[in-house]
């Protein structure tokens, strides 16, 4: 059940990033939905479902851009085992630590990503410093919106039950 | 360190999914393959999904802008909407020839060019990685699509294709960090190649004392096979001198990426798969 919901939610993830951010900002946002996903994933569940999310996720987004194979795994990977590891060893229930997570997920990513391509002389990436602030920004900005809907959803939920009772 | 400990199932597993991503990532890169299998299959597969997903909003944004506006005169402005698009596309290669008339008329043969056989596609997807530049079309091989065919819009260039599938291909921007094209100044016909950065355009291999003007136009140049000569690529935005054998210049791309609705695919296939077709002399 666990699984099936990740999985939709990679899913969603990715048509949101291909398709309504293109309606939106033409699709060169600076968001990676996809890996909030993975972030979100491996907070609420552990390191394990985390690699596996960010494993997953990666290779589908690696598939879908014109890049190697594996890498977007890799670094989505790396990023859910370490973000399920933190959630597990601390408490990440406040906005902070949240905010502090997403943002050094996004850096960890960016590094692991970007210097895969480096270190195997297959791009470039001059100056990437805005780029991935605005990126990290974003995505926090993303996964603390996120986290707020979820979590609000059971007690509006029964506010309405209650409600109907009355 | 707890994070690491692999002696943690976790940790062994942590440890066999970098190896099997390192293994994965070694084949690729070793090899000098073209569109690997997966990524083939994998994009064929989601651009149905996503040609849906754009099927759905389209019909929900029509029916909304339907509601609101007039229907007659929403289809009237669609109408010469691609009618301006096309007569741009057409005074772009007007353009070109003319300018190519001018300074070239002596050289010349003055043989009568044929018009661009194209094909209109509509933009169904953004990329889906922020670290790639791509869009998603939605034509494909089976509407005459092959790989490094020309994409360009009423403005200019927008790029080529990469992955065409049978009905939707993914479409490589100008200015991803990968793409490149053969430019020239359309002043004073300076050479260089016009490079992606990720946002906007760089014109590398411009000789530093070349006859370069900032607000010049830069065009395509047509050496690589890929771009038809004289399409529009940018303006120059800055120039900076005096840095070695070439000038570092800074090109702002003609084409807005943001709002890409339609585009047009070059049909005329590249030369080198020309000479692979069998029975071609």
């Amino acid at each position: 059940m666990r699984a099936l919901g990740v999985l939709i939610a990679i899913a969603l993830a990715l048509a949101l990033q291909t398709t309504l951010a293109r309606f939106l900002v033409g699709g060169t946002a600076a968001l990676d939905l996809v890996l909030v996903v993975v972030v979100y994933v491996a907070l609420t569940t552990g390191p394990a479902t985390g690699m596996f999310a960010g494993s997953l996720a990666g290779l589908i987004q690696d598939a879908l851009s014109s890049g190697i194979i594996g890498i977007g795994g890799l670094a989505k990977s790396i990023v859910g085992f370490l973000a399920g590891a933190i959630g597990q060893q601390f408490l990440v229930t406040a906005a902070l630590p949240r905010l502090l997570i997403f943002l050094a997920a996004t850096a960890v990513h960016a590094a692991v990503f970007m210097g895969l391509y480096v270190l195997l002389g297959l791009r470039s990436f001059p100056s990437p410093w805005a780029a991935i602030i605005s990126q990290a920004l974003g995505n926090a900005a993303v996964g603390l919106l996120a986290f707020a809907l979820i979590e609000s959803l059971p007690g509006v939920i029964e506010r309405r039950r209650m409600r109907r009772r009355l | 360190m707890a994070l690491l400990d692999i002696r943690q199932r976790t940790g062994y597993l942590f440890i066999a999914l970098t190896i099997g991503h390192i293994v994965l990532i070694s084949a690729q890169v070793n090899t000098e393959r073209g569109v690997p299998i997966l990524e083939a299959v994998a994009f064929g597969v989601f651009a149905e999904v996503q040609r849906a997903a754009s099927t759905a909003i389209g019909g929900m944004q029509t029916s909304w802008s339907d509601y609101v506006a007039l229907q007659e005169v929403r289809r009237e402005n669609e109408r010469l909407r691609t009618e301006v698009a096309q007569l741009q596309v057409r005074l772009q290669q007007e353009r070109a020839l003319a300018q190519q008339a001018r300074a070239l008329a002596a050289l010349l043969d003055l043989r009568s060019e044929a018009e661009l056989p194209t094909v209109a596609a509509s933009v169904i997807a953004g990329g889906a990685s922020p670290d790639f530049r791509t869009i998603t079309i939605d034509k494909g091989s089976a509407d005459g699509l092959r790989t490094d065919m020309a994409v360009i819009a009423p403005a200019g260039v927008v790029g080529r294709v990469i992955t065409p599938t049978a009905r939707a291909a993914k479409v490589q921007l100008l200015i991803d960090r990968n793409a490149a094209a053969g430019a020239l100044v359309e002043r004073s016909r300076a050479q260089g190649v016009a490079v992606g950065t990720g946002g906007e355009l760089r014109l590398d291999y411009v000789s530093g004392t070349a006859d370069v003007q900032v607000k010049d136009t830069v065009v395509t140049s047509g050496i690589d096979g890929i771009y038809p000569k004289g399409f529009v690529i940018g303006q120059i935005e800055s120039i900076q001198r005096g840095q070695g054998a070439f000038s570092a210049i800074r090109v702002r791309p003609a084409v807005d990426f943001s709002s890409l609705e339609a585009v047009l695919i070059v049909l005329t296939p590249p030369p080198a798969l020309d000479e692979e077709a069998p029975g071609t002399p």
